[in-house]
């Protein structure tokens, strides 16, 4: 465990709390110190709201799975991360802010692109979509920045594909989405971001209403025809998908390979091994230890729950931080060891509960195709500054690395 | 072992085919589809992975 930290006992430590520049891939020193007092403990938020902080793996999944807390962003009491996330989920949720039955008949009107089946259908093609990115990679100058070189287009250039978005648009969507995950967008700014986002988004709807394609987007302009979906409500999904389908997967594919880096021997094990079976649990273990969406997952109480000798309240706000339950040494031996032979197949780095993130399979093929591809291809590859020079996104609401200066 | 679905409970994740793709697959929707009632003895630990990593709590396990 990470020492405690020197504080006031009777203060309320504030959450998310930035990672340690000396241990960048651990999550942030006084919340694992949290994990080691108690189920509950309170946190401040951004807004001086204090709502529960949970850091234990059990019982991350146990209230996560609890109907009784509501992901409803609109309900007083619920802990929003940043007031840009406030302003937009207020006011145009997705069915990530609902709870059923709408949330459900929403979320399965867009999980048949993410079945194993069709993800596994794709893997040529990303497969392809990384090679040539390698290829161009190594024909270009050295040194390069990965994130923008490798880490960033890689899951753009599918989800586009998936979507039906075109890729020519990148440098919009991508400027937009950054707005939108950035920790320190003021309101104003989240939701002139989005709307733009929107208005793109439905611009393309609009044309596969009456040209339809083969596509995510085309199949929600379809449900918009058969009167299913509102066009606003098909449009704000679309948005949705477009954004969390690349700004993860690109920060797990940098900060994974810095991580890689910083770690040769596992680096090795990765870049050596034949064995898909090896290198698909070698990236549960990533996404275990690096566990990127480090803000917590939020909930509001709809009634009081009892939970490890405390009581939550009725209309008390909930945070759940999977960053420290994916390090809760009861269920990870060694949590800060980066360990590629472990079976960490029961990380929550995806969530858990009913909005545990719909786009896994296709990011775990995207991570499972780019990092041996990465490592094999470029031999030599190795950080061309020195970590602590590496620009780390402390806040950022997805973690990872701004930039990745690389050379080979 | 008998292998129980919700299928109104889940959430189209895909873990249970990751974890035991002979026991489980999906619909068109990506919806939870089991192939095998009783699994044997042998896939037993996969199929109890299968039921702790779903998010949805949708897979029931008796004996």
């Amino acid at each position: 465990m990470a020492a405690p930290v020197e504080t006031d006992p009777n203060a309320v430590p504030e959450y998310p709390q930035p990672r340690d520049g000396r241990c960048p891939f651990a999550p942030a020193p006084g919340v694992r110190d949290l994990q080691s007092r108690a189920p509950l403990t309170r946190v401040r938020l951004w807004d001086g709201s204090t709502p529960w902080l949970v850091t234990r793996y059990e019982d991350y999944r146990a209230l996560l799975a609890d109907p009784r807390l509501s992901a409803d962003a609109t309900k007083d009491g619920y802990p929003s991360p940043s007031a840009g996330l406030k302003a937009r989920r207020s006011t145009n949720p997705t069915f990530i802010s609902m709870d059923d039955p709408e949330h459900a008949r929403l979320r399965r009107m867009v999980t048949a692109p993410f079945a194993i089946k069709r993800v596994e259908a794709l893997r040529p093609r990303v497969q392809r979509i990384v090679d040539d990115l390698v290829d161009d990679l190594l024909a270009g100058p050295k040194p390069v920045d990965l994130v923008e070189a490798f880490a960033l287009p890689t899951p753009s250039l599918v989800i586009c594909e998936l979507l039906g978005v075109p890729y020519t648009d990148h440098d919009f969507f991508q400027q937009n989405s950054r707005v939108l995950v950035k920790r320190d967008a003021t309101a104003e700014e989240s939701m002139a971001a989005q709307a733009r986002l929107i208005e793109y988004i439905d611009d393309l709807i609009a044309r596969k209403t009456t040209e339809p394609a083969d596509d995510l987007l085309s199949s929600l302009a379809a449900r918009v025809n058969d009167g299913e979906l509102t066009r606003a409500r098909a449009a704000s999904m679309g948005m949705l998908l477009l954004v969390a389908g690349h700004e993860t997967t690109a920060n797990m594919i940098a900060l994974g390979t810095l991580a890689l880096l910083e770690n040769p021997a596992q680096l090795a094990l990765l870049r050596d091994s034949e064995d898909p079976k090896f290198v698909a649990g070698a990236v549960e273990e990533l996404l275990r230890y690096l566990t990127i969406t480090h803000m917590g997952r939020r909930r509001v109480a709809l009634e009081d729950i009892e939970h490890g000798g405390q009581t939550i309240r009725a209309g008390e706000g909930v945070v759940l931080a999977g960053e420290a339950g994916n390090w809760d040494p009861e269920v990870f031996d060694a949590p800060d060891r980066l360990d590629l032979t472990r079976d960490a197949r029961r990380h929550v780095a995806f969530g858990f509960g009913v909005h545990q993130c719909l786009g896994q399979p296709l990011a775990r093929v995207e991570l499972q195709v780019a990092y041996p591809t990465l490592l094999r291809r470029v031999p030599g590859l190795r950080l061309a500054t020195s970590v602590d020079e590496v620009p780390f996104k402390h806040d950022g609401q997805v973690y990872g690395v701004y930039e990745l200066p690389v050379t080979w | 072992m008998k292998v129980i679905v919700d299928k109104d409970a889940c959430v189209g994740s895909g873990q249970c085919v990751l974890a035991a793709e002979d026991v489980f697959d999906q619909d068109d929707d990506g919806i939870a589809v089991l192939l095998q009632e009783n699994p044997s003895e042998e896939r037993a630990e996969d199929v109890r992975q299968a039921a702790a990593v779903c998010p949805a709590l949708a897979i029931r396990i008796e004996g």
